[in-house]
């Protein structure tokens, strides 16, 4: 795993830990919808959260593709190396 | 595994709401006797949430207006304008509303909803970038999925975070496209617009705005948040609805755009659907004439509107950030939004329960809009109620202030 991923994940978990109203254990085989009880308006405002951090935009279509969350880390990662 | 269980978590709350006799999702007035009465339950009812902002769905003109239309020209067209001919109330209308706005082109839809599926799928295609508020309602973010465009969200009437966005695709090909509102819906607070059209000149971006809910309500004229800003020369495209203001059903679109009347043979909304009824299109032009002759509606809606939020916000709810014909109260959770709107209408008070995903930050609303026909002691009345049902259900001083919900 290279740094960069590791880097995106760290950023995400610790976005979603200050998001979340609970503690929930979080992996890279997290569902976000399923495991996090998020609906489809908390997922784009958390996604909005990692943009700012990482200065990337993340395009709607691309967020609906999203499960879980090593699905967004590859997302991110693909969008950061792209910018 | 059924087709439907899908939803099972859904039909439970449903279900729930249904079994305590009171959900706000499934009301019958059993007769509508006013703009701001009807028999709910048996009951008389002030109705305090029907987007009737200007009350004009029972003027006599504009009632008279539907009925001889229909007598002339029948109940409906039995078609889309594209396969089936345009009738010549649908070009008087699109006309008058080009001249309303003062613009060159209007375009009439079967609804608002409709109007932004229509224009937006239709401005911005494959290679394109839309750029859409993050609190937009539901049909400027199903129009953005039916176009092929690139779509981005930025932070709510931010300009700033727009404009780092528009940085970031800068390079990027594609004609960029920004939408806003002129008065969002559920907490009635308005854009930056003066900033946003900055924004939009700086890089190059065209701009629709929504003026569903500012219609009738803002500039002098009562064409809406882009008239009251002084900024109509940088709007490229205005979408709104005749549902609210005034009274009917129906969207359009109005622009300066050159080659505009293209958009008729390629926005699939405005082609694939039948055309508005003879009826509505006659009510529609004889309330966008009342809506011009009559500018004290404006000023009675907004003095209403003034009257409600000072009400509520004396009596310590959390309110949105602006006074404006939607004044919705802040809840603390959909379970207290629940148990006050059901109290408010065991009361006679109807009012609108609105719930995430549709509201910004998952926040619980109890919404209320105002109507010009509304009298002030019916304001004062619903501003009792509220404070009866308030103290009742212990929800006046406890209610979260709006930065903590926030
Ligand atoms: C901002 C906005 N745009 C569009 C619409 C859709 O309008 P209509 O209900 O007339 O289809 C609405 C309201 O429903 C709205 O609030």
């Amino acid at each position: 795993m290279s740094d960069q991923a590791n880097e995106i994940r760290e950023t995400i978990f610790s976005t979603l830990r200050a998001a979340l109203p609970q503690d929930r254990p979080l992996s890279d085989s997290t569902h976000i919808i399923e495991d996090l009880g998020l609906d489809s308006v908390a997922v784009m405002d958390f996604v909005m959260e990692i943009e700012d951090k990482l200065d990337i935009t993340v395009p709607l279509d691309k967020i609906a593709e999203v499960v879980t969350l090593g699905d967004l880390i590859a997302t991110v990662q693909r969008l950061k190396q792209a910018a | 595994m059924a087709l439907l269980d899908k939803y099972a978590p859904v039909a439970e709350q449903y279900r729930q709401l249904e079994l305590a006799g009171a959900n706000p999702f499934n009301v019958t007035f059993d007769e509508v006797l006013s703009p701001t009465e009807a028999l709910i339950a048996g009951r008389k009812t002030l109705l305090l949430g029907t987007n009737n902002y200007l009350g004009l769905t029972y003027d006599p003109a504009v009632v008279e207006a539907a009925v001889a239309a229909t007598r002339a020209a029948g109940t409906g067209t039995t078609g889309s304008r594209i396969a089936n001919g345009s009738y010549g109330g649908h070009k008087r209308l699109e006309a008058a509303l080009a001249e309303f706005y003062g613009r060159r082109h209007g375009l009439v839809f079967s609804t608002g909803y409709q109007a932004n599926l229509g224009i937006i799928s239709a401005l911005a295609g494959k290679g394109d970038h839309l750029l859409l508020d993050a609190d937009s309602h539901a049909s400027i973010y199903d129009g953005s999925r039916l176009g092929y465009a690139q779509v981005t969200r930025f932070r709510h009437n931010s300009p700033d975070d727009l404009a780092n966005r528009l940085r970031r695709l800068a390079d990027e090909p594609g004609d960029k496209v920004i939408i806003v509102e002129g008065i969002y819906s559920m907490l009635g607070d308005t854009a930056p617009l003066r900033e946003f059209a900055a924004v939009k000149r700086e890089y190059g971006a065209y701009l629709v705005v929504d003026e569903a809910h500012s219609l009738g309500v803002l500039g002098e004229t009562g064409r809406g948040l882009a008239e009251r800003e002084g900024v109509e020369a940088d709007v490229d495209f205005i979408v709104g609805t005749f549902s609210k203001s005034l009274g009917g059903v129906g969207g359009f679109c109005v622009t300066d755009m050159e080659g505009a009347d293209i958009l008729r043979v390629v926005s699939r909304p405005y082609m694939f659907t039948a055309s508005l009824p003879p009826g509505v299109i006659a009510a529609t032009e004889a309330a966008l004439h009342e809506l011009r002759a009559q500018p004290e509606l404006q000023a009675r809606l907004n003095a209403n509107a003034l009257r409600l939020y000072r009400g509520l916000e004396a009596l310590g709810f959390a309110l949105g950030p602006e006074p404006s014909p939607v004044v919705s109260a802040i809840m603390p959770s959909p379970e207290a939004a629940f148990g006050f709107w059901a109290a408010l209408l065991e009361a006679g008070l109807y009012t609108n329960v609105s719930l995430p995903p549709a509201t910004p930050k998952g926040l619980a609303l109890l919404r209320s809009s105002v109507s010009a026909a509304h009298t002030p002691a019916q304001i004062d009345r619903a501003v009792a109620l509220f404070a009866e049902v308030g103290q009742a259900l212990g929800l006046l001083a406890g209610a979260p202030g709006l930065a903590a919900a926030r």
